[in-house]
């Protein structure tokens, strides 16, 4: 029985002395595949003057651009991008609770039909570039943060399915058995044991999924959904560098600001 | 019992003054948001039947397309492990000036905390479009672009995944006099090299998503060519890009899944 185990246990001697062999020249294949197969077409000559003339730009923001009064200005287009997040969010919260409970692994479950395709919608969902997304709202709805809002409730439900799906997979049944016990039915477990239960996660999840949206609807613009992408990406174009110094410190202080409300919010949850 | 030993709720709790406010405000958020956005579920009904001819020109891909995109695909995927390794070279020494528990210093781990941070603020498409601005097209760009960001991500992994470790062996070291640089080779990376390969490919699942659409702002890989099926209304060439990323982006998953399992 010892040797019989010991057997199993241990990998044959011949691979263990040799596998560290086996790991170092897979490795290498992959790396020299990977540097072997870009072209790395050289620095441009005007990279100098260009790296020069943004950081002087960066140094030197575009301070009237904060505020201009004609809507098109950073504050506006900055509060339109966190309406974009935040509209998006809140509606991909709700459309990824039925979503949750189809990929959520139970122990009823036998050979894991129903979660297993739950989980595999979700990832397919969540790989779906948003991007993509965006534009095919842009023909549905004309270009503008309504198509943004489409595209990041959409793009958010893949990851809140499931960050959702694995707080109901590890969460306490203990306030549903009590509640099975003294003959409660399914709806009345549901409302008074699961809902409250679950509930803190999924609002901290989504206060999560809230910092990451931000930064995504920051760049969706760029396809010309809404938010501030679209200035951002014109004023590259047309090197307007101080522009684009005041967008990035925008954006930054914007997310900063985000994180840290949401993360304190978030510490008084759990 | 007296009366006033029995607990009591106070008004604000009895009338879930924290509840309702709460849902007010998120109410009133709401509402602005969808002025500010123009919300308007009407017109996406009006107009769905071009978003349907839309969906229906992307359930034909064009699949004599196939064999032009797939040296693109190599080149997304050859970025992202680059990028990878480039920002995790980067990030070690970060990540290990931003442990507390081994720089006492509060005001240098602050500090550096602080710079990944704002490192981290910066969306990865933000900094494709600065960098192609600087390096010219292709994917030098991208690249760097993905050096830059997961940097960002894997330094703060790393420097968790320390603040984590056993001190025994570090202090033992240190009784006998080892140096710095000794102590974090034999006392520090054996504990942690497990988990650093693991949020390595970690990283690099992510990487391997973000550098498809790294190009659609002309920083190299597949990205160049969604950017240019979209501008040219070639629906059934986007279907297959799509299709084709899908395809990557799973297989990466889970090769870097299959292996982050072997290791932990």
């Amino acid at each position: 029985m010892q040797t019989t185990l010991s057997k199993q246990l241990v990998p044959h001697p011949f691979w263990r002395r040799w596998q560290w062999l086996v790991w170092l020249i897979l490795v290498a294949g992959v790396y020299s595949w990977a540097v072997g197969g870009l072209q790395f077409a050289g620095i441009k000559d005007s990279a100098a003057d260009v790296s020069r003339s943004i950081i002087n730009g960066l140094l030197h923001p575009d301070w009237a651009y904060v505020y201009n009064g004609s809507g098109e200005d950073l504050s506006s287009l900055i509060l339109q991008t966190l309406a974009i997040a935040f509209l998006g969010t809140f509606v991909s919260a709700f459309i990824s609770v039925p979503f949750a409970f189809w990929a959520a692994r139970t122990t009823q479950e036998h050979y894991h039909l129903r979660s297993g395709s739950g989980k595999v919608v979700l990832t397919l969902i969540r790989t779906f570039p948003e991007i993509v997304l965006a534009i095919m709202f842009i023909k549905a709805v004309g270009p503008g943060s309504y198509a943004g809002v489409l595209a990041v409730s959409i793009h958010s439900v893949g990851m809140l399915g499931k960050l959702f799906s694995e707080s109901l997979e590890n969460m306490d049944r203990g306030a549903e058995e009590a509640i099975l016990s003294v003959g409660g039915t399914r709806p009345e477990i549901f409302m008074l044991a699961t809902i409250p239960t679950i509930m803190p996660e999924f609002i901290s999840y989504t206060l999560y999924c809230f910092e990451i949206t931000v930064r995504s609807a920051s760049i969706l613009g760029m396809v010309g959904a809404g938010g501030i992408g679209a200035p951002m990406i014109f004023a590259i174009q047309t090197r307007n560098w101080p522009r684009v110094g005041i967008i990035l410190l925008g954006i930054v202080l914007m997310v900063l600001l985000i994180d840290s409300l949401s993360e304190q919010l978030r510490k008084k949850l759990v | 019992m007296s009366d006033s030993e029995m607990p009591h709720r106070t008004w604000w709790q009895r009338y879930h003054v924290a509840a309702i406010g709460w849902t007010g405000l998120l109410f009133v958020l709401l509402i602005v948001s969808a002025n500010m956005t123009n919300v308007d579920p009407g017109m996406f009904l009006s107009n769905f039947d071009q978003f349907l001819s839309l969906l229906l020109q992307m359930s034909h891909p064009n699949w004599g397309y196939l064999h032009l995109i797939l040296q693109p695909l190599y080149e997304t995927i050859q970025m992202a492990i680059l990028g990878t390794t480039i920002g995790t070279l980067l990030a070690v020494p970060f990540s290990l000036l931003a442990a507390s528990n081994l720089v006492t210093n509060a005001l240098l781990h602050n500090l550096i905390r602080f710079f990944l941070d704002l490192v981290r603020t910066l969306p990865d498409l933000l900094l494709a479009a600065m960098l192609v601005a600087i390096f010219g097209i292709g994917s030098t760009a991208g690249v760097i672009t993905l050096s830059i960001f997961s940097f960002g991500v894997v330094s703060k992994l790393f420097y968790e995944v320390i603040e984590t470790i056993d001190m025994g062996p570090l202090e033992a070291m240190k009784s006998v006099g080892a140096s710095k640089i000794t102590i974090i080779w034999y006392a520090v990376l054996p504990q942690i090299l497990n988990q650093f390969v693991s949020y390595f490919l970690y990283t690099l699942e992510i990487n391997v998503r973000a550098s498809t659409v790294l190009g659609y702002l002309g920083a190299g890989g597949i990205g160049v060519f969604l950017q240019r099926s979209l501008g040219e209304l070639n629906y059934d060439n986007t279907a297959i890009i799509v299709l084709a990323m899908l395809v990557v982006v799973l297989l990466i998953d889970g090769i870097s899944n299959h292996l982050r399992r072997v290791l932990l």
